[in-house]
């Protein structure tokens, strides 16, 4: 059988094709937003007992999805969650080992978006609808998003919602901007409020009950109470071997 | 073609059904734009399905025009001539099928724009969007040139053409496997082997459409590839699916050997289920016997000479990979999810009337284009026979011939 086509010919064309690829591809990675290389860098811990030992507690809960009129849908597969709380042994599989109590395995442990320092969910991204910001937030934009989920697929935290159903049947009040159906949507860390001077209104609401047991606070600075915290007790964080560098951290 | 009385009766009778679908895929998707994806059977735990699922599998068929591409324009395999006209046809309406399959999958679709508007190279979804735009593109040229050339020699600047589009196709494939394969949140994808899988799954399923195709075709006097084409096409397949089944083996072993459960725990919900979730167990069988049914009688020299059973193998590998890249390899992705919950997923009637209303549009379109490009192009049987000249020597009666059946 006779080649219509010489290998070297063969192998220089796909050579210079891939090569094209290659040189496109990691020529726009250099251009793309990265994180700001000074200035403040958010995170908070979760103090897991304090959290835990406030049974049936759901004030953060509910103040975030209220301010942030979190579209409240009863069908669990529909469901919009910005800060929900799940069972230790789910958010921390990788810390059970089989002999503790039930009570400890079940255990309500506050999840939310991690903002990730090296996000997943960024990455995909096909419009650039979810972004970090210069100060680590991991933003998301609902009136850019073309509702295509890769994000949902990326993220190791199940922390992104779509809006399968109409958010906003019936208007209901708040500034916070409405949404349509179609979307995804997740905790902005309250950027709102952050770009106002204030914390985030989870934290600033378990401050309130006296629980304690969230701390906000800026990573860059070795004096905020964040990172004395950090520095002085024993902290997991979510899935660590994937490399996404999660900015919530747990307190044991 | 299509004088006979009957034939024209099938043609009406399976053309309405197809319009009937095809309104009905129609009503569907206002309802789904109306309400929005809630009517499907996706969740927070399972966003992708049925829909992401197709397009997987459409991608691939699209893709595998590789399998007359290259043997013509490359090895010179002048048999190929008329599968060639029949592929590209194939692959033009197989990525538009696709590129349909994703924007009935977006929330947003009237937001599409914004993927150019807003282009972020880092996102795979890009690249897809580009290598699938850009490889439609030249088959749109290719197969238009093949057309207006009617029968004779193709110009030199095709072979040029073809050659750029080969690399695309292979390309194609490779990009939307690699969407899959760069999640860490998605054990069961992120792995190198997806994209030959893909690769492979696709040149089996590709021929194997084009034969029963070529068949239907031949049968009904519209347009013959020749038997020497879809015997090349039938080992073709052959190879392919045998190829994809190794592959998978492979797969499950590294996946179930190493014992991590991150990366075994969705083959065990594929053919064992998990934490009582059995929703693509039957299916997974279905797709393992198929194709491993299909290869015995393939690879049999004395099963291989029913012309009967080698199209019935020919629709099982067809079938085997459109379960398994078209309903099961999405959806098992997600499960367990990264909390541990295992969701089912079934389609919705919804997401069926919608894709069922896709595929007959799809169906629709090859017609018309059988009736209106096959039929008006049809070179004289000479023309056939100087394409297609009957082999020297008697050779093995292999797969059914259009000869054969025209008898």
């Amino acid at each position: 059988m006779k080649l219509g086509l010489s290998r070297r010919e063969l192998l220089a064309s796909t050579g210079a094709a891939l090569g094209a690829v290659i040189v496109t591809g990691t020529a726009s990675r250099t251009t793309l937003g990265a994180e700001g290389k000074t200035g403040p860098r958010w995170g908070i811990a979760v103090d897991i007992a304090r959290c835990g030992n406030q049974s049936g507690c759901r004030a953060c809960i509910d103040a975030c999805h209220a301010a942030h009129r979190v579209p409240q849908i009863e069908d669990a597969r529909h469901q919009v969650k910005w800060v929900w709380k799940e069972a230790f042994a789910r958010v921390f599989p990788e810390q059970t080992h089989g002999w503790e109590t039930d009570a400890h395995q079940q255990a309500p442990v506050l999840v939310l978006c991690n903002h990730c320092a090296k996000s997943p969910c960024t990455k995909v991204c096909p419009t650039g609808a979810t972004w970090r910001r210069s100060d680590g937030v991991v933003a998301m934009d609902e009136h850019r998003c073309i509702g295509c989920r890769y994000c949902m697929a990326a993220c190791p935290y199940e922390a992104r919602s779509f809006n399968w159903v109409d958010p906003h049947p019936s208007p209901n009040p708040g500034n916070y901007p409405a949404r349509t159906a179609g979307v995804v949507e997740k905790c902005n860390l309250c950027v709102e409020r952050i770009d106002n001077g204030q914390i985030p209104l989870c934290v600033e609401t378990c401050t309130g009950t006296g629980a304690g047991a969230l701390t906000f606070g800026n990573l860059e600075d070795a004096s905020s109470p964040l990172r004395r915290l950090l520095a002085t007790r024993q902290v997991l964080r979510r899935r660590p071997a994937l490399g996404t560098e999660p900015r919530i951290f747990y307190l044991v | 073609m299509l004088e006979n009385r009957r034939h024209r009766l099938l043609a009406w009778t399976f053309g309405t059904i197809l319009v009937g679908l095809l309104v009905l895929g129609s009503v569907a998707y206002a309802t789904q734009s109306r309400t929005g994806l809630g009517v499907t059977g996706l969740s927070r735990e399972m966003p992708w399905g049925l829909y992401i699922s197709q397009f997987t599998f459409l991608v691939g068929i699209g893709a595998s025009a590789v399998t007359v591409l290259l043997p013509y324009y490359v090895h010179h395999q002048k048999v190929f001539a008329r599968a060639l006209i029949l592929g590209e046809i194939v692959a033009v309406i197989a990525l538009t099928l696709a590129l349909l399959c994703i924007t009935v999958d977006l929330g947003q679709p009237s937001r599409l724009i914004n993927i150019l508007l807003y282009p972020a190279p880092s996102s795979l979804m890009f690249w897809d969007c580009l290598t699938l735009g850009g490889y439609l593109t030249l088959s749109v040229v290719g197969l238009a040139a093949t057309l207006f050339a009617r029968g004779a020699a193709p110009a030199k600047w095709m072979r040029g053409l073809a050659l750029a589009t080969i690399p695309w196709a292979i390309g194609i494939h490779v990009v939307t496997a690699l969407l899959y394969a760069g999640l860490a949140a998605r054990p069961a994808w992120m792995t190198a082997i997806l994209a030959p899988r893909f690769l492979a799954t696709a040149f089996a399923s590709g021929p194997a459409l084009l034969i029963l195709l070529a068949g239907v075709l031949a049968r009904a006097k519209v347009f013959d590839i020749g038997r020497e084409a879809v015997e090349r096409l039938s080992i073709i397949m052959t190879y392919a699916a045998a190829a994809s089944v190794v592959l998978a083996a492979l797969e499950a072993f590294t996946a179930t050997y190493s014992g991590i459960p991150a990366v075994s725990e969705h083959l065990e919900y594929l053919f064992l289920g998990l934490d009582g979730h059995f929703g693509l167990v039957a299916w997974t069988y279905a797709s393992w016997l198929f194709v491993l049914l299909a290869l015995v009688v393939l690879l049999v020299p004395r099963l291989r000479q029913r012309q009967g059973l080698t199209y019935a193998a020919t629709a099982a590998v067809l079938l085997s990979v459109l379960i398994d890249k078209g309903l099961c390899l999405v959806p098992s992705g997600f499960v367990p999810s990264p909390l541990g919950h295992v969701r089912d997923y079934r389609p919705s009637l919804i997401e069926l009337a919608i894709v069922a209303g896709i595929y007959s549009g799809g169906a629709l379109v090859f017609g018309a284009a059988c009736r209106w490009l096959l039929i008006s192009d049809v070179p004289s049987q000479s023309t056939i026979h100087a394409l297609n000249p009957p082999p020297p020597t008697a050779r093995e009666p292999g797969m059914a011939t259009a000869a054969q059946m025209e008898n």
